[in-house]
């Protein structure tokens, strides 16, 4: 007899049901999210130049994203589990027919058209991954040993080599970091993490030793693009004066002139946190932070209530990965970190990643509304 | 159940678990505390400052073009250098109407009248980046200088124009530079070139951009939204704006100056050179036999480089474009010849390696050759025939009948290998681009190139007419040369170069280097390199010789070797087919030597096209040239 079917008995029920009874919805969440997509397109509106067009248009993606995330928060998480392999192998497929015949854009192949949409099966890597580790640790008992932990590695590493090819670093880092995250929660021990962190650092010297001059002043304007103003520090120095000049306040809605004298560039995407803060101020911006903490907090919380192995990896992992969204983007305006093409969550334009956020967010409000059920 | 499935203890599991998720609580703390303060410093600590910087006035970023980097050649005479210009600049965002302006400086003479080209310029620009409208001469400088305020965001500026000093003489060698193209922008990093405005189109000053470009410097600046600087760590005089205060500093990086390059090249040596082919179509290639240094690279006719420095107008580019003599094509590398009877002493050597025959027996020359069983003549040059004939008369008499039958003997089997071990058949790897591998053809190389297995057979006959470098057998100038220089030095190949050396500018420090030896053909006996030599020697001194009326009376020994090449029956020569059919159908004429025998200093190869045989065409061209090396000693006249 099977682990999965001992729980199935006790589950109570002989019968996957694909909905959960009525509708369930986590209110905290679905009020957070609400909240952050408002405050996007108020921000979005000024940084198109006043265009209402496009803050319909994101009003809209926001409106396909909340059906998908009120979709997914009723599907449930046994169910997921068991569908798991078999998103995570078409996502794949679908990574893999991107390389093959995506349509390119800015300057990458990333984009997958299918009739009227075109999406970047890239973005959907970020929810399948967790899901697959989480699927994989699933029946195991944690922590994972080294042969799973080499498993564990390929799902994660494999796709994110994919997304790397297409190229687009930015993602494939963060596919990575998801799967890394959710392996760490799955009891990856301490020690461990401190040897691969040390084998990393030590790797660096020697390889600098065998880069050519070339290579090397392309890592330096990776790692401090404020060397090369010309070039990749533009974005930066006009996102930092776009920031500084807002102050604590802010320079008030539709006021930021660095925005709109189009120093700043990418700033519907990418950099619109810069926007945030030329106009609403360090306050305004602790405001979104404090936002997506809490959603975050909320993730956490919900992981750890989950009962079982799947729902608390999963639910730990898609939480963690949205922190490092907020991170790595607020982190690439303000100077901390490489530029990496990571928008902002919920807030940058653009549509895949708004969905995929929203799937996200829904799984780990399906987790909570199951444990609701089974206490009820 | 199996005990070899390990229970799942959750208890446990969620206590790592829960564990685990505190660690990265604080991870997030800690990350998003760095965040807090980071912001922090931006809005709250160094807000004044970046608002100064947002509040009209502007942070701006002036690139600082790099000093390009000086060509020499081996004597240190300068063949490519910077003069000051002044150029014509604009400010977009300070001109108020942009489409006036550009009319009223046309007017004036300082742009061309139809200037919708340069107002596509300027708008492609961002409006606080200084944009060149043209060089100015210093009459158009002191004719702007006096309207100076009626052109407001219009300036002069000191430039640096690219000049070449030999003009056309250095062209095909040191190559030229232009305006930055589209396709350049793909394969260069654009935030170097934010300053520069010409790079490398061909010859050294391609091959070597990034030596000589050196790297981009900049400068940060505060200006007003007129364009004035407020603010600027060089300037610190201008300054409006405390720095302390601020806590910020304005950043300054000069720029590096590109590094001078040394060529093998001789000035004397290629005016020389060009002076004697000049008029005709062709090439010269000198080289240094123990170095393989270029001391001459001409290829006729040629172009001024400094149309293309100075800005090159579409119609100019066109009419040399167009050109049917192609004046831009580069036949010292990239034209492709019949090396005729210059292939000779190597196909000689061949047969002497591979003892295929004996030297010294005599052969009956009757003026034409019939492969055994066969009754096609192949026909020797002399249509009565040299009489009875060795090797070492074969190459001084240049005998055709000779050759058809050594190449029997040797197969092309032996042939092309021999010959690809002179470097025939590849690129030579010189150190600049655009050059072609010529053709060395074997039974292989058939089966790949033709279709169809009748094409793609080797044929006796065709082994016949390799033996005297006719048809499909194709070599460069360059190739020529670098083979005859491995004659010269007994079988040392040198990988053929122009740069010998480089010089940092800052420190004066000269790196030099080293020749690349490619092969030694160690295998080859003495004997039969000196059997080859003097019958080379014996082509300008013997009463028979093909290259003595063009050597008599040469001060020192040649060995040499002429050829005539065939064009007409040839489909692979596709450069001149449409006019003057007549002479663009005679054959090409060949000359190849090294001099002096003893010590060899110098190896060459000339190429006249269409001039008729290589005795009479390219042979004297040689002696013009050796003349010009050796006699007018223009190694003691350049000590200046």
């Amino acid at each position: 007899m099977s682990l999965s079917s001992i729980e199935l008995a006790t589950g109570g029920s002989s019968v996957l049901r694909p909905m959960q009874r009525g509708v369930v919805i986590d209110i905290p969440i679905l009020i957070t999210t609400v909240a952050i997509a408002i405050l996007g397109c108020v921000i979005l509106y000024s940084a198109v130049g006043e265009s209402s067009s496009a803050v319909f248009r994101q009003a809209l993606r926001f409106g396909v994203a909340f059906t998908v995330f009120i979709i997914v928060s009723q599907i449930s998480p046994r169910l997921m589990r068991v569908w798991t392999p078999w998103v995570f192998c078409i996502t794949l497929g679908l990574l893999i027919m991107v390389l093959v015949n995506g349509v390119v854009g800015g300057g990458a192949q990333r984009w997958l058209d299918v009739g009227i949409i075109r999406f970047q099966p890239s973005e959907i890597m970020k929810i399948c991954v967790p899901m697959m580790v989480a699927w994989f640790m699933h029946d195991r008992p944690l922590p994972p040993t080294f042969s799973q932990l080499v498993v564990l590695l390929l799902i994660f590493c494999f796709p994110a080599f994919l997304i790397a090819l297409q190229p687009d670093l930015g993602t494939a880092l963060l596919v990575m970091l998801s799967g890394g995250f959710t392996v760490l929660l799955a009891g990856l021990s301490l020690r461990l993490i401190g040897i691969l962190g040390a084998l990393t650092l030590g790797s660096i010297p020697v390889l600098w030793h065998y880069m050519l001059d070339y290579q090397r002043a392309r890592v330096m304007t990776f790692l401090s693009p404020e060397s090369d103003p010309l070039g990749a520090g533009y974005n930066i120095i006009q996102s930092k004066i776009a920031l500084g000049s807002g102050g604590l306040f802010g320079k008030g809605w539709l006021n930021g002139t660095q925005a709109h004298l189009e120093f700043l560039p990418e700033r519907s995407t990418d950099f619109i946190f810069a926007v945030i803060g030329e106009e609403f101020g360090l306050l305004g911006l602790l405001l979104l932070l404090v936002l997506y903490l809490f959603l975050v907090g909320r993730g956490l919380y919900i992981a750890a209530q989950a009962q079982s192995t799947f729902r608390r990896l999963l639910a730990g992992g898609l939480s963690l990965t949205f922190f490092v969204y907020v991170f790595v983007n607020s982190g690439m305006v303000t100077g901390l970190l490489p530029v990496v093409g990571v928008p902002l969550p919920l807030v940058s334009a653009g549509g895949t990643s708004m969905v995929t956020l929203m799937a996200g967010v829904g799984v780990l409000a399906a987790i909570h509304g199951k444990r609701k059920l089974l206490a009820s | 159940m199996s005990p070899t499935v390990p229970l799942k203890d959750y208890w446990k599991e969620q206590k790592i678990f829960l564990s685990r998720l505190i660690v990265a609580s604080f991870m997030i703390l800690i990350l998003t505390s760095v965040l807090v303060w980071r912001l922090f410093q931006l809005q709250v600590v160094e807000h004044d400052f970046f608002s100064e910087l947002s509040q009209g006035n502007q942070l701006r970023i002036e690139p600082l073009a790099p000093t390009r980097g000086l060509i020499y050649d081996r004597n240190g005479v300068v063949l490519a250098e910077n003069l000051p210009a002044w150029e014509l600049t604009v400010i977009p965002e300070q001109v108020l109407d942009l489409e006036a302006q550009l009319q009223d400086l046309g007017a004036i003479g300082l742009i061309p009248l139809e200037y919708e080209g340069l107002t596509e310029l300027v708008r492609s620009h961002r409006g606080f980046e200084r944009v060149k409208l043209a060089n100015l001469s210093d009459v158009q400088a002191a004719r702007f200088a006096v309207r100076r305020h009626q052109f407001p965001g219009v300036d002069i500026q000191e430039g640096l124009i690219r000049n070449y000093p030999f003009g056309e003489l250095t062209s095909h060698a040191v190559g030229y530079v232009a305006s930055i193209s589209r396709s350049d922008l793909d394969r260069i990093n654009r935030s170097e070139y934010a300053a520069t405005s010409l790079i490398g189109k061909s010859g050294i000053e391609r091959s070597y951009e990034v030596t000589l470009h050196g790297s981009v410097g900049y400068r940060q600046q505060v200006v007003n939204a007129q364009g004035r600087i407020l603010m600027d760590p060089v300037l610190a005089a201008n300054s409006r704006v405390n720095l302390e205060a601020s806590q910020v500093s304005l950043e300054t990086r000069w720029p590096l100056p590109g590094e001078n390059v040394f060529l093998g090249l001789d000035i004397e040596l290629q005016i020389a050179a060009h002076k004697a082919l000049e008029g005709k179509r062709g090439a010269v290639v000198a080289i240094e036999p123990d170095s393989g240094d270029i001391l001459a690279l001409v290829s006729m006719p040629t172009f001024d480089p400094n149309q293309f420095a100075g800005g090159l107008s579409q119609t100019d580019f066109q009419i040399l474009n167009d050109d049917p003599d192609k004046p831009l094509f580069h036949r010292a590398l990239a034209g492709h010849y019949p090396p005729g009877s210059t292939i000779k002493p190597f196909l000689g050597l061949a047969a002497l390696h591979h003892r295929v025959l004996d030297p010294d027996h005599r052969e009956m020359c009757p003026g034409y050759f019939l492969l055994p069983g066969h009754s096609h003549r192949y026909r020797d040059w002399k249509p009565e025939g040299h009489g009875p004939m060795d090797l070492h008369q074969s190459i001084v008499q240049s005998c055709d009948t000779y050759f058809y039958q050594l190449a029997v003997n040797l197969g092309i089997d032996n042939m092309s290998p021999f010959l690809e071990g002179f470097g025939f058949g590849e690129r030579t790897g010189i150190d600049i681009l655009n050059e072609n591998a010529g053709v060395i053809p074997s039974r292989e190389w058939k089966r790949t190139q033709f279709a169809g297995s009748e094409n793609q057979t080797w044929y006796p006959g065709e082994t016949v007419i390799t033996g005297i470098g006719q048809g499909f057998t194709l070599v460069t100038p360059l190739q020529l040369a670098h083979a005859t220089a491995v004659l010269a030095t007994g079988g040392q190949r040198f990988k053929p170069r122009l740069v010998i050396g480089t010089e940092d500018p800052l420190s004066g420090t000269v790196s030099k280097s080293q020749p690349v030896l490619l092969d030694v053909m160690s295998n080859i006996e003495e004997s039969h390199w000196i059997r080859i030599v003097n019958a080379m020697v014996g082509v300008n001194e013997e009463r028979q010789g093909s290259g003595r009326n063009a050597m008599r009376g040469a001060e020192y020994t040649v060995a040499g070797k002429t050829g005539t090449a065939q064009v007409f029956s040839l489909a692979a020569d596709e450069e001149y087919i449409e006019e003057e059919v007549d002479e663009y159908l005679r054959d090409h004429g060949l000359f190849i030597a090294y001099a002096p025998v003893d010590h060899p200093v110098i190896a060459l190869a000339v190429v006249v096209e269409n001039g008729g045989g290589g005795g009479v065409s390219a042979a004297p061209i040689a002696r013009e040239i050796l003349d010009a090396y050796f006699i007018e000693d223009i190694h003691v006249s350049e000590q200046h």
